[in-house]
């Protein structure tokens, strides 16, 4: 479909006057004295690809499970579309969920896994028969129909799990690690599917995953959690470059992380400051978004492809360091270089092979120049 | 590996046969005997079956024992899948381990006792013994077989199936009907079954618990046994065994086919 999409920005948290299709309000959820969440306020809006992303343990699912209704939360209130859902059991939620082990009914052939929803609110048969037939279409799935699940793949039990959701047309789809169970390949090109699927019928779809990968592929906004905490919420690109905390920054994608002690740059540009991180080095020349403190503790982070490594000092970057190789590691496309500093501090850089293999500019123990710009990395007070 | 069989094998294969199944065969042999003394063998002859079909006391005692065996198996297995539910998906109610403990006891309680406190009770509460009284003894202690064997199966159930149900509009009871019990079908099925037989054979618990009214077949052979074997009690007996032994192999076989079958449709739907 050689459509011209309309250039027009998706971003319905920037508005104030949007009205989010989710309020999280002060949530908080306790198992006996483990808190799983703890004091978390988010709203999601409609038509809007969410992660929730973190490592296992983190709440993730906990609050996947409050939004389904299978779970009450301890304090605060959630309200979907402006109704406080509280009192409202998950039968009568206008929620589905997309679940982990896909929880298909094994007695039942794909057609009547599919159909399940909408015989539950007694939809007329013809009405039921095309809803199906849509739904089967959607996802491909049209000569499985009679197919008991354990008749068919698991790429195609995923998409059996998938119509049957979004069958009834919920306002809110949830789906739980939708893609842990499908091998790399499968699971890329089920991403862009899932993505394709969410825009075409304009659903809302909310993701739990671990996989940070996954998230960045799929999302609108990614919340990054911790310990039942949300640490960030933004979009991919916001979190992957401007993270507001080291466990972000360490969470998302390869990250070096520099310690050190701010001053701010005598006569530089408005946030510039120096950081000294070790005796003998230059100091890191770099911005902080947020105002710093003569001699306050900061963390540098800056990712290893916003590094170059050459023979020599890159005149046109504000920052140098040199080093020795010590570690190669070679990607086909990409390579990361692990460098030694002379304070023994190692930095990750990755450069693109663009060049042969054999014809690879530097090896082992070669001694090397980083360098990289004022603006490459983003400093962090926590 | 030496798959032929060494003598050894040979030995306690036929020596475990013979203490399984040599008394039946006995039993089988002379129920076919012409004679009335069960020792002496006198010729073939199916008179004594003949003799049985004309025997009204206990063509009525079977009667009995089938109305028993239906109506007690069915009320235990509702209950005892009721308890196995109950047991695996509360979660921790107060007083769960007490429960499952009470549920469980019945299995190792003997028989004896069983059918004495039932009895007691029956005059305390002044319930004239009869058909319904064994009815409900058996239910009593059918019902924790049906539990274990049920609740075995409830505990590989995926809790997701049900979550999936209700998330998709249906009630809790649709959900019980339209999933969760297709899935431990066969569970509950092997359930009633194991009620059933039970039932079948108990002669203990029904001697306690029954009236003069009603007999059920193992009292009637317990006690017309106790006259001298007559060589109708023979073909009785094999008539059982028959019986028996067709619902296990039956039993069996359709398992056996319905593993099969899954294995074969599984294979296809690799092969997809």
């Amino acid at each position: 479909m050689a459509q011209v999409k309309p250039q027009i920005v998706f971003d319905p948290w920037n508005d104030p006057e949007a009205k989010p299709l989710i309020e999280c309000r002060s949530i908080t959820k306790r198992f006996g004295d483990f808190t799983a969440i703890d004091n978390i306020n988010l709203n999601i809006y409609e038509k809007e690809f969410f992660a929730l992303l973190g490592p296992s343990g983190c709440g993730k699912t906990t609050l996947m499970r409050m939004l389904a209704g299978f779970e009450t939360p301890t304090e605060g209130k959630i309200t979907i579309d402006g109704q406080d859902v509280a009192q409202v059991p998950p039968n009568k939620r206008a929620v589905n969920m997309m679940f982990q082990s896909y929880a298909l009914f094994p007695h039942l052939s794909v057609w009547e896994n599919i159909a399940f929803g909408l015989k539950r609110e007694h939809a007329p048969k013809d009405r039921i028969e095309e809803r199906v037939a849509e739904m089967l279409r959607l996802t491909r799935l049209e000569k499985f129909a009679r197919r008991k699940p354990h008749q068919i793949s698991g790429g195609q039990r995923q998409r059996v799990a998938l119509a049957r959701s979004l069958a009834k047309a919920p306002k809110l789809l949830l789906l739980d690690e939708p893609l842990g169970a499908l091998d790399k390949k499968l699971r890329q090109d089920t991403q862009f599917e899932l993505m394709d699927i969410q825009e075409r019928t304009g659903t809302t779809f909310v993701i739990v995953t671990h996989d940070q990968e996954e998230a960045m592929t799929v999302a609108s906004r990614v919340a990054v959690m911790d310990a039942g905490e949300i640490m960030q919420i933004a979009t991919p690109a916001d979190i992957y470059e401007q993270p507001n905390s080291v466990y972000v920054a360490d969470f998302i994608g390869d990250v070096n992380i520099i310690e050190g002690n701010a001053s701010p740059m005598a006569g530089g540009p408005e946030g510039a400051i120096n950081i000294a991180y070790a005796e003998g080095q230059d100091p890191v020349q770099a911005v902080a978004t947020t105002p710093v403190a003569e001699g306050e503790k900061v963390f540098y982070a800056i990712r290893p492809e916003k590094i170059t490594v050459s023979h020599q000092p890159d005149p046109d970057r504000a920052n140098h360091a040199f080093g020795k190789i010590i570690d190669i590691a070679y990607l086909g496309n990409i390579s990361t270089y692990r460098v030694q500093l002379a304070s023994g501090k190692l930095i990750s850089a990755t450069m693109t092979n663009s060049r042969r293999l054999t014809r690879r500019a530097f090896t082992w123990e070669d001694e090397v120049w980083l360098s990289w710009t004022r603006t490459a990395g983003v400093v962090l007070t926590k | 590996m030496n798959k032929r069989l060494s003598w050894f094998n040979v030995t306690s294969l036929s020596l475990g046969f013979a203490f399984l199944y040599l008394p039946m065969l006995i039993l089988i042999f002379y129920s076919f005997n012409e004679s009335k003394l069960v020792t002496v063998w006198a010729g073939f002859s199916t008179k004594w079956y003949v003799e049985l079909m004309h025997d009204q006391p206990f063509l009525d005692a079977a009667w009995v024992t089938l109305k028993v065996a239906v109506s007690s198996s069915t009320l235990a297995t509702v209950l005892g899948t009721m308890a196995a539910i109950t047991l695996v998906r509360m979660g921790r109610f107060p007083g769960r381990t007490l429960f499952s403990g009470m549920i469980y006891a019945p299995l190792v309680m003997p028989d004896v006792i069983t059918g004495l406190s039932l009895l007691l009770l029956f005059i305390a509460i002044g319930l004239d013994r009869g058909i319904f009284t064994i009815m409900l003894a058996h239910t009593t202690f059918s019902m924790c077989y049906v539990s274990v064997v049920v609740s075995s199966r409830l505990l590989t159930f995926d809790r997701s199936l049900e979550e999936a149900s209700m998330d998709l509009g249906a009630s809790g009871f649709t959900t019980f009907r339209l999933v969760t019990l297709p899935i431990i079908l066969p569970a509950v099925i092997s359930g009633w079954l194991l009620a059933f037989t039970l039932s079948l054979d108990d002669l203990v618990i029904a001697s306690f618990t029954t009236g003069p009214s009603s007999t059920t077949l193992p009292i009637k052979i317990f006690s017309a046994v106790r006259l001298g074997v007559s060589p109708e009690i023979n073909a009785l007996s094999t008539l059982m065994i028959t019986v028996v032994a067709v619902g296990v192999v039956s039993a069996s076989l359709v398992s056996k086919r319905a593993i099969l079958k899954q294995r074969r449709e599984e294979q296809e739907g690799e092969r997809v």
